[in-house]
């Protein structure tokens, strides 16, 4: 779930970070009332969820509380990227003696999250990272283990900071770690991160987003950010054909549930996979093994034949592929015979001989017998629990390489 | 009457199709329905549904021995039993 700069910095202050005093309103005189209190230069910031907001004119300079009313009313009515504001941000202008970066990102493959500091804040890490290496330090962390301040201090002077900056950072990047790990988040990120003429450490800009499915567990934050569950997950992005399509099969029968996504896969294995976290790690053994997948499914709770089918089916129209791999990890709740006969029946009313085009049927749990039977009548290749989730993965690529070959 | 899905078959003897009483509890047991009451008050199979069989036998235990089959065409036809 992503979080609007202004919630993202109400995150930062409340985890002890200092922020500028900054006020958010949705109406242009009220920015006026804010700037007239903060007294100085203001910076006035559309509150969208798209970046390029400052090439788009989202983010203006005023001098006085009546040009920063007028900056407010021009942003509130200005699109940026098929984007509304939700308001503005109305903040005061800092005496900026150096900006840095400080960030935490979720890293997938060390399955753990990464601390990052450089003493180059106010563009793009990865532009950073990929110009001035040696200006980025980086430091993994448990999520397990109590977390230390000095695991932060290591990561900012290896971007090469010391002396007082180094002293004062270190409190910022530890809480900012803290925070990432109380609030279930995927991101947190502070950049840039202003040290002012005095010295101190302030927030100028956040950028937060949290796990989906930590969201239960943050009712509270949520709450007092004033997030309803009807915000949903606000994700950037518009659902494409697939995914609608999918939804709507999931909508329209209780048996069972079904996800899918192809957005950001462009491959040639259709996945139809599942079961208590059986996807992730099936989509891992697949590209591990040099698989391509068309998509990224979930499918479980014993869903009925026609969902099954369903999926099946919009995953085999998908662009690109002619087999698909049917796994999931071992079952309790799901019918392996019921979902055999969603895959086949997906197969022939797309006019697919099931033999050919499920390229590996692995699906180990209740009624499998059953489930065996009817894969062994449509000559289908399957296996039992005795093949992991990795050989099954590897047969399935293996079928579909040599099939494309 | 039989109606074949492409999975499972499902059999009512002729003889009780116009059965409403039958036909009532049948549709009450069935957890996937299949069989619905027809317009004339008797026995009718809703062909969209006979794959969705989940071999539960409750309509075997509804209806009197024999009258109602379950055919697993995937597995030659084999016959459910209660």
């Amino acid at each position: 779930m992503r979080f609007f700069e202004y919630e993202a910095r109400e995150i930062v202050k409340r985890a002890g970070i200092p922020v500028t005093d900054y006020g958010f309103t949705t109406d242009a005189t009220e920015a006026k009332e804010i700037a007239q209190r903060i007294g100085g230069p203001t910076v006035i910031k559309s509150q969208v969820l798209t970046g390029g907001r400052m090439k788009a004119g989202g983010v203006k300079f005023a001098d006085t509380p009546e040009e920063a009313q007028a900056h407010a009313k021009d942003i509130l009515a200005l699109e940026i990227n098929g984007h509304m504001p939700r308001g503005v941000l109305v903040d005061p202008k800092a005496q900026v003696e150096q900006e840095y970066y400080a960030g935490v990102v979720w890293d997938g493959t060390a399955k753990k999250p990464l601390m990052l500091f450089s003493d180059m804040g106010g563009i793009d890490i990865e532009q950073v990272a990929e110009e001035h290496p040696d200006h980025v330090g980086r430091g993994h962390f448990s999520t397990l283990e109590p977390f230390s301040d000095f695991q932060a201090k290591q990561v900012i002077a290896a971007a090469g900071v010391t002396g007082r900056a180094l002293q004062r950072a270190t409190p910022v990047l530890a809480r900012l770690a803290r925070l990432f790990l109380e609030n279930d988040m995927t991101l947190a990120e502070i950049n840039p991160l202003a040290e002012l003429k005095d010295g101190s450490f302030v927030a100028l800009d956040a950028h937060m987003e949290m796990e989906n499915e930590g969201m239960p567990r943050q009712k509270a934050l949520l709450g007092a950010l004033g997030i309803g569950a009807q915000e949903g997950t606000r994700e950037g992005h518009t659902p494409t054909a697939f995914e609608e399509a999918v939804k709507a099969i999931d909508a329209a029968d209780h048996r069972g549930v079904i996800q899918g996504k192809d957005t950001g896969f462009t491959g040639n294995i259709g996945l139809v996979i599942g079961a208590g976290g059986g996807s992730l790690t099936l989509t891992d053994a697949v590209r591990q093994q040099g698989g391509k997948p068309a998509n990224y499914s979930e499918i479980g709770g014993n869903p009925s034949v026609a969902k099954a089918c369903g999926l099946a089916k919009q995953v085999l129209r998908l662009e690109g592929v002619e087999k698909i791999a049917v796994m999931m990890s071992i079952v309790s709740n799901t019918r392996v015979d019921i979902v055999a006969r969603g895959v086949i029946k997906a197969c022939l009313e797309l006019g697919k001989d099931p033999g050919e085009t499920i390229a590996i049927f692995r699906i180990p749990g209740a009624w499998e017998e059953e489930g065996f039977k009817i894969l062994d009548s449509y000559g289908i290749e399957y296996c039992d629990r005795s093949v992991s989730l990795w050989e099954a993965a590897g047969r399935a690529v293996a079928k579909i390489e040599k099939a494309a070959a | 009457m039989r109606n074949d899905g492409l999975f499972i078959a499902v059999e009512i003897d002729d003889t009780i199709t116009a059965d409403a009483e039958l036909a009532k509890k049948l549709t009450e047991a069935c957890p996937v329905d299949i069989f619905a009451v027809a317009d004339t008050g008797g026995v009718e199979l809703v062909e969209g549904n006979i794959d969705e069989c989940v071999l539960c036998g409750l309509c075997l235990a509804a209806a009197p021995a024999g009258a109602v089959k379950i055919i697993k065409i995937y597995d030659e036809e084999a016959l459910l039993t209660r």
